[in-house]
């Protein structure tokens, strides 16, 4: 185990070539641009291929390329260049390649600004491009599960032949903190299917072109197949101090380590208060979700977009319970004294 | 004679991968020019014997289906993007025959960033640019590379300067460029341009397999569906009209001289990763710092002043001192335009217990290294909390009388040690001493190894010991 103090943008570039990846294609954009700086680092160095696309469509589409040829292969960016890479995204999901994607998430829409927010959420988590597609989104709320989340979407990725988000926000991807670093993967898996030059790959075919709509629902019915099993296995959240909560924060990245803080507080005080951190958000993590929901009053869901967040915990409740919501944007993020009143006054409402 | 007769190994006999009953003819209308050029890529690389090291990407377009043909590793992609994936196979597998198909619309049009810049990066592809001067698959609209006064759907009336511009010249934009080695624009028109297209089409390939060079075939042809014409007259067409808009012959030719290139990556084993990737492990000495295991800190840092004082780097230092001493630790910067000019600030926590909320609001110390700091943050600062500030540089003291205050010189004290810059340092002497966060004899070793510029170690370790030796006279 080798400890460093470090930027979440730089160990998610480390984490990734100890996973295998020898390839970055990318297009620099605040805050994302020490990942493509990193990358442009070690990548030649580590017997990898770093190209500073000309645009984030080109850096999709190289991404397209390396994968059909087997590479475990990143681009990153940040919300408006994850919209425009959505159709390549679109077409690695159509074609089943699987590739991974760091959306360092700043405030929208439009140029908007670069402080973080969570406002990519739905265009991440819900697909975003064009078709009935899912990618597999990880959410880390640290520089160490820069690392280890980014080092699992490669696993994840080769193993649903898929693309995998690494969502998180501008604050995680620019703070520094103490991470170790695993050993090296011994190598990356065998992958039959993809096209190499050679004799054995001469035969295959990558493509998300299916003229017959029959073929192209059967297409659409296997992707539907591997969601759902997705679905069903891979679902990951962090519950802290749940046990006997009856007051229930959600929230993913900087907002969850902020939310612990605002739960130790609350416990301080004698409220029974506990956070759920979705860790992937598709998947999302119904399991513990419905379980929590037996025994809480309540939820509040806390996030730094415009109720994107809370849509899908309310679908999962079904109006069980009420489902509250506060939140900020344009790159604000919630103070522990303001969540901290929120509960208050909630608990006054209820 | 038998040979001719034959169809090409790199086509696949019957064509499982088509719809519909007919599995042996190909979905070209009679006098396409796609046929042809396709006939002309298969043969080479059956001659040149590089079937199995082909990987033929199939455009948006007429070709899309070209991987029901071609008996090779075959990657269909979006529109206009058949270089920017070229480029990540190639890169992959430089041993690898990439070929980048594609029409006008697909390449002039929609795609026209990412040929400009594989051609321009010299990407050891081949690419094949079929001109017919229409769209085609999508129903005849007007193509970039539509000539002046040409109805098509969208230009009813006929292109007009006026309102469309002119056709577009991609090989002469192409041979423009440094890295293409080789650029031509051939027909496919009548026995004998295609017999030179042939050979064009060879050499393109050859350039790619012995040298890796960029190579651009411009192939003027004919789309008799859309043009209305029948195949006969529509060949005509292309050797009368649209060679005469579009000159044939060489743009650029550099074979000659252009050295191969050599695509192939280091080799770096596994053992060997950690290196590479500067994972060092932090040293802590555990003998040293054994007197802070059982202090119990919990502060929360925030560093401001301007941009070039280097705020930032005193936030990283002491977090990476307190990690050293088995701390928890972190770091967030403000970021971007911020700091650039203007004010930089940051926030560090250095705590026993595990960190939530990496931002401080609220800290339990101010260094403020410029008076907009002190007068933006000073307010902040918890009850009984401390301020520390370089009084060489804020011209009024604090006016918060519950906190604890600690007035330093760090500038005009690093400026006497010869350096200006080393200010930062001076507080993080004064402000360990003073907490007695950390053991000064870890912090001056380690210093060498958080520093990335080594050349400015020792200043920096003075300007630590300067600032402790401020803090200890205060205390006398």
């Amino acid at each position: 185990m080798a400890k460093q103090f470090l930027k979440g943008n730089e160990a998610v570039v480390k984490g990734a070539i100890l996973a295998g990846c020898r390839a970055y294609y990318g297009y620099p954009i605040t805050p994302a641009s020490e990942i493509a700086h990193a990358a442009a680092m070690y990548m030649p160095i580590c017997g990898g291929t770093f190209i500073q696309a000309e645009s984030e469509v080109a850096a999709i589409n190289m991404v397209y390329g390396a994968a059909s040829a087997g590479e475990r292969v990143m681009t990153a960016s940040s919300g408006p260049g994850i919209s425009l890479k959505q159709e390549g995204v679109s077409y690695c999901a159509g074609s089943e390649l699987p590739c991974v994607i760091v959306d360092i998430v700043r405030g929208g829409p439009g140029l908007g600004n670069i402080a973080p927010e969570q406002s990519d959420y739905n265009q991440v988590v819900k697909g975003g491009g064009h078709g009935n597609y899912k990618v597999i989104v990880l959410a880390p709320n640290s520089v160490q599960e820069m690392c280890d989340l980014g080092m699992l979407a490669f696993d994840l990725a080769d193993k649903y032949r898929n693309p995998v988000y690494v969502l998180t926000d501008g604050f995680i991807g620019q703070m520094m903190e103490p991470v170790e670093f695993p050993e090296p993967i011994e190598k990356i898996p065998e992958k039959s299917w993809v096209v190499k030059g050679t004799d054995e790959t001469s035969n295959n075919l990558i493509t998300s072109i299916e003229l017959d709509p029959d073929d192209l629902e059967r297409h659409n019915q296997k992707l539907q197949q591997k969601y759902a099993i997705v679905k069903e296995q891979e679902q990951r959240a962090e519950e802290y101090r749940t046990d006997d909560a009856e007051i229930i924060l959600i929230g993913y990245g900087i907002v969850s380590r902020i939310l612990q803080t605002v739960v130790d507080k609350l416990r301080e005080e004698g409220v029974k208060a506990g956070m759920l951190r979705p860790i992937t958000l598709f998947p999302f993590p119904t399991k513990s979700m419905t379980k929590l929901a037996k025994s809480a009053k309540f939820f509040l869901t806390v996030e730094m977009s415009n109720g994107q967040l809370v849509d899908d915990v309310r679908l999962i409740i079904e109006g069980k319970i009420p489902v509250y919501l506060y939140n900020r944007m344009g790159g604000n993020v919630p103070s522990i004294k303001e969540i901290h009143d929120e509960v208050m006054k909630l608990m006054r409402l209820s | 004679m038998n040979n001719i007769l034959k169809k090409s190994s790199s086509f696949y006999d019957v064509y499982e991968r088509r719809p519909g009953a007919d599995k042996l003819t190909t979905t070209y209308c009679p006098g396409c020019g796609h046929g042809v050029l396709h006939k002309l890529i298969a043969e080479a690389l059956d001659d040149f014997g590089v079937r199995d090291k082909t990987i033929f990407i199939s455009p948006v377009g007429c070709s899309v289906f070209a991987f029901y043909y071609f008996h090779t590793g075959n990657v269909q992609v979006a529109h206009g993007r058949a270089p920017a994936v070229a480029t990540g196979i190639k890169r992959a597998h430089p041993h690898s025959v990439v070929i980048s198909y594609q029409g006008d619309g697909d390449l002039a049009a929609i795609g026209i960033a990412e040929i400009m810049h594989a051609a321009n990066r010299g990407e050891g592809i081949t690419v094949f640019f079929v001109n017919n001067a229409i769209y085609g698959m999508t129903g005849g609209q007007m193509a970039p590379t539509t000539l002046i006064g040409q109805k098509t759907m969208t230009t009813p009336r006929g292109r007009t300067v006026k309102n469309e511009g002119f056709p577009i010249c991609m090989s002469e934009i192409i041979a423009t460029l440094k890295a293409p080695v080789f650029v031509e624009r051939v027909m496919i028109g009548d026995t004998k341009s295609t017999m030179h297209t042939r050979q064009t089409v060879r050499k393109a390939l050859k350039l790619q397999i012995e040298k890796n060079a960029f190579t651009f075939i411009e192939v003027l042809a004919a789309c008799p569906s859309n043009m209305k014409m029948t195949p006969s007259r529509s060949k005509q067409w292309v050797k009368e009209v649209l060679a005469d808009n579009f000159p044939l012959g060489v743009k650029k030719d550099i074979s000659e001289e252009f050295e191969p290139k050599d695509l192939s990556r280091v080799v770096v084993k596994n053992s060997e990763l950690h290196d590479a990737l500067n994972l060092e492990t932090a040293k802590v000495d555990s003998e040293k710092i054994a007197p802070y295991r059982e202090k119990m800190i919990n502060e929360e840092i925030k560093v401001a002043g301007f941009g070039g004082q280097g705020v930032l780097s005193l936030g990283t230092v002491l977090s990476e001192m307190g990690m050293r001493h088995n701390y928890e630790v972190s770091w967030l910067p403000s970021y971007g335009p911020e700091m650039r000019g203007g004010t930089a600030n940051c926030s560090v926590k250095i705590s026993k217990k595990k960190i939530g909320s990496p931002l401080v609001a609220n800290p339990t110390v101010l260094i403020a290294m410029n008076r907009p700091s002190l007068d933006k943050f000073e307010h902040d600062v918890i009850s009984g909390g401390l301020i520390v500030y370089d009084d060489s540089l804020i011209d009024r003291k604090p006016v918060r009388d519950d906190v604890e205050v600690i007035a330093i010189p760090a500038t005009k004290l690093a400026d006497d040690l010869g350096n200006t810059k080393a200010a930062n340092m001076v507080i993080v002497g004064a402000l360990i001493e003073y907490k007695d966060l950390m053991s000064q004899e870890v912090v001056l070793e380690s210093l060498g190894d958080v520093l990335k510029r080594k050349n400015l170690v020792e200043l920096n370790q003075k300007a630590i010991i300067r600032g402790a030796e401020f803090i200890k006279n205060l205390k006398k």
